[in-house]
């Protein structure tokens, strides 16, 4: 048969339980794939013998009639998931061989399915950053390249972040899908970026335990695959209640996959006047026209609506995500696990040790937490904060109350930028990155990025759609009805590949 | 709000994170331009508005006050940089 890693997850499963395909073929030309592609650094830790072991026994319990839904299908792992007896690193040097006791309950709900674990993927250090560029293991490359009159630009393009290894192994069919994790739009920008379907569920629907924490209260598990129905393959794995979670939320867990291709006739789609940035790009506002058209060409319903709290959403995030990473980052104190600096007392040593194994990112946000915290500071910034974080979703509530069923966006105000092209002087200026993705994390709400087009320099470009509470069924519903009206984007031809197998 | 090398140094120790003398200028200038950019909440009217704790309405689950787990001992210190037996081991923290 031809290349496997070129079928989508849904075609995998289904080739899998037509045994016109195995499991263990399936898992060997990934990790063929994955060894070729050294160049794109997607993956800090690769377990190709776990792999091909667990596909043995996909295999077998194909033949004996007992395969999950999942069963077989070769997926990479976020390195913030906690995995039994394999290294996690959150991509920081502080946690150095941390090698997990336990599992995560989202990574091994994915192994109860019958998931096969490829390796742990690259990510931006501690989930900090829209990049990729933080990662204490380097930067993930791209599979994309910017086009120009004389063909593709040299610069490497960044995959997003934080879960840019996650998008970037999706986009480059090293896996058919992954797990990421989304505090202020680390799914839905890298996502965007790369040309690949990506979903932050409701607040509480994936279990966020054995997931290293960032900020517990935005937090979100939820995969990023290379169609709309490969997403919601996985996320319905991934989610359910968790007594070891109290946040996870006890609805029952809907078939998401029914809701692809489900009319989306006569459902009402918001369209906030509020994300019509200042400067927003032509191209991107252009984007945003042909998604509305798009979806009221299926019958969907276009009401404009406001959302006025909007703009405060980010600086509002950049107090409260740092406040919860300060109290979260605490724990990585050189005494129950990672790395230890010799000081001259306990103090000394917790500071070195923070000093040397925190990059400069996750310094920075653990200071400007422990800042808004500190005393005299925590009303006028904390408190304040956590004030108009209930008027954003004072703004989101009124609007479904109005009847909306879902809010129509762009999911990035531009497309991917070359590495070191941005936040280099001025940290801000990354954190734009995510103006229209954090809103919905300040809500707890659902959002899916959903590729939409290619930029003038051939780079993807993505819609967001934000739902109701719970009601990712509608997002997936919608979010077919863009993909199937949209140019499809292919994933690029693989340039990254050496010859020989080797690393460069 | 500006956040001087003095303060820069105070929020350091409080982060229990070692900043060199030659750090304190470039980190004052990042801390200022973050602080900036969220300076623009001061003007939000938030009279009224209560903090928000949780995003969902839910009651914080409880459960019975009961031992549920343990005994993992080995797994637990499986990965401390330094111990003894059953302890982790730390500089002398008392003279």
């Amino acid at each position: 048969m031809s290349d496997p890693t070129h079928l989508t997850l849904a075609q995998a499963r289904d080739a899998l339980l037509a045994k016109t395909l195995s499991s263990s073929e399936l898992a060997k030309a990934h990790v063929e794939a994955i060894e070729r592609a050294g160049l794109l650094n997607a993956f800090i830790t690769k377990t190709p013998e776990l792999a091909l072991d667990a596909a043995r026994q996909s295999d077998a319990r194909i033949s004996r009639g007992e395969a999950g839904p999942l069963e077989g299908l070769p997926l990479g792992i976020k390195d913030l998931y906690c995995t039994k007896g394999v290294r996690t690193t959150a991509a920081s040097r502080i946690l150095d061989d941390f090698t997990p006791t336990y599992e995560s309950t989202v990574s091994a709900n994915l192994l109860r399915d019958g998931a096969v674990m490829l390796g742990k993927l690259n990510l931006d250090e501690f989930a900090m950053g829209s990049s990729n560029e933080t990662s204490a293991f380097g930067p993930v490359v791209s599979p994309w390249r910017r086009k120009g009159a004389d063909g593709f630009d040299a610069a490497r393009i960044v995959p997003g972040g934080s879960s840019g290894g996650s998008a970037a192994a999706v986009a480059a069919r090293l896996c058919l899908g992954a797990t990421a994790t989304d505090t202020g739009g680390s799914i839905r920008q890298p996502a965007a970026f790369t040309g690949t379907v990506g979903i932050k569920p409701t607040y509480g629907r994936c279990s966020r335990w054995g997931i290293v924490a960032f900020a517990s209260s935005l937090d979100q598990a939820g995969p990023i695959t290379r169609t709309v129905r490969d997403a919601a393959i996985m996320l319905r794995s991934m989610a359910g209640v968790d007594a070891k979670d109290t946040t996870s939320v006890d609805a029952p867990v809907p078939d998401y996959e029914a809701a692809i291709g489900a009319s989306v006739k006569g459902r009402r789609i918001g369209v906030p006047k509020e994300y019509r940035l200042d400067g927003l790009s032509p191209e991107i506002a252009a984007l945003w026209e042909q998604g509305v058209a798009w979806l009221k060409d299926a019958g969907a319903d276009i009401v404009e609506i406001s959302l006025p709290h909007t703009r405060h959403a980010l600086p509002a995030y950049y107090i409260i995500a740092p406040a919860e990473a300060s109290s979260n980052l605490a724990r990585y104190d050189g005494v129950r696990y990672g790395l230890r600096e010799r000081g001259r007392d306990i103090t000394d040593m917790y500071e070195k040790t923070r000093a040397k194994g925190f990059g400069a990112e996750v310094r920075r946000r653990v200071m400007i937490g422990t800042y808004v915290l500190s005393a005299g500071y925590y009303d006028a910034y904390y408190v304040r904060a956590q004030k108009i974080r209930s008027l954003i979703k004072r703004d989101f509530d009124q609007a479904f109350a109005n009847g909306v069923d879902a809010v129509l966006t762009p999911a990035t105000p531009s497309p991917a930028f070359a590495m070191g092209e941005k936040g280099s002087s001025d940290p801000v200026e990354m954190y734009l990155n995510d103006v229209f993705t954090v809103t919905v994390n300040m809500a707890g709400l659902p959002g899916i990025a959903v590729p939409a087009g290619l930029s003038s320099n051939g780079l993807p470009l993505a819609l967001q759609l934000i739902g109701r509470p719970f009601d990712e069924e509608t997002l997936f519903s919608l979010a077919s009805a863009i993909e199937q009206a949209a140019p499809r984007i292919e994933p690029p031809e693989p340039w990254w590949r050496d010859s020989d197998g080797a690393r460069p | 709000m500006s956040v001087d090398s003095a303060i820069v140094r105070r929020i350091a120790h409080l982060s229990r994170i070692a900043v060199g003398d030659d750090e304190v200028e470039r980190l004052g200038q990042e801390l200022n331009a973050i602080l900036a950019f969220v300076e623009e909440l001061n003007a939000v009217d938030v009279s009224g508005v209560e903090p928000l704790t949780s995003v969902l309405p839910m009651k914080m689950k409880k459960r019975e006050d009961v031992v549920t787990d343990g005994g993992f001992a080995d797994d637990i210190l499986a990965n401390a940089p330094e111990r003894e037996d059953h302890f982790f081991v730390v500089p002398k923290v008392i003279e």
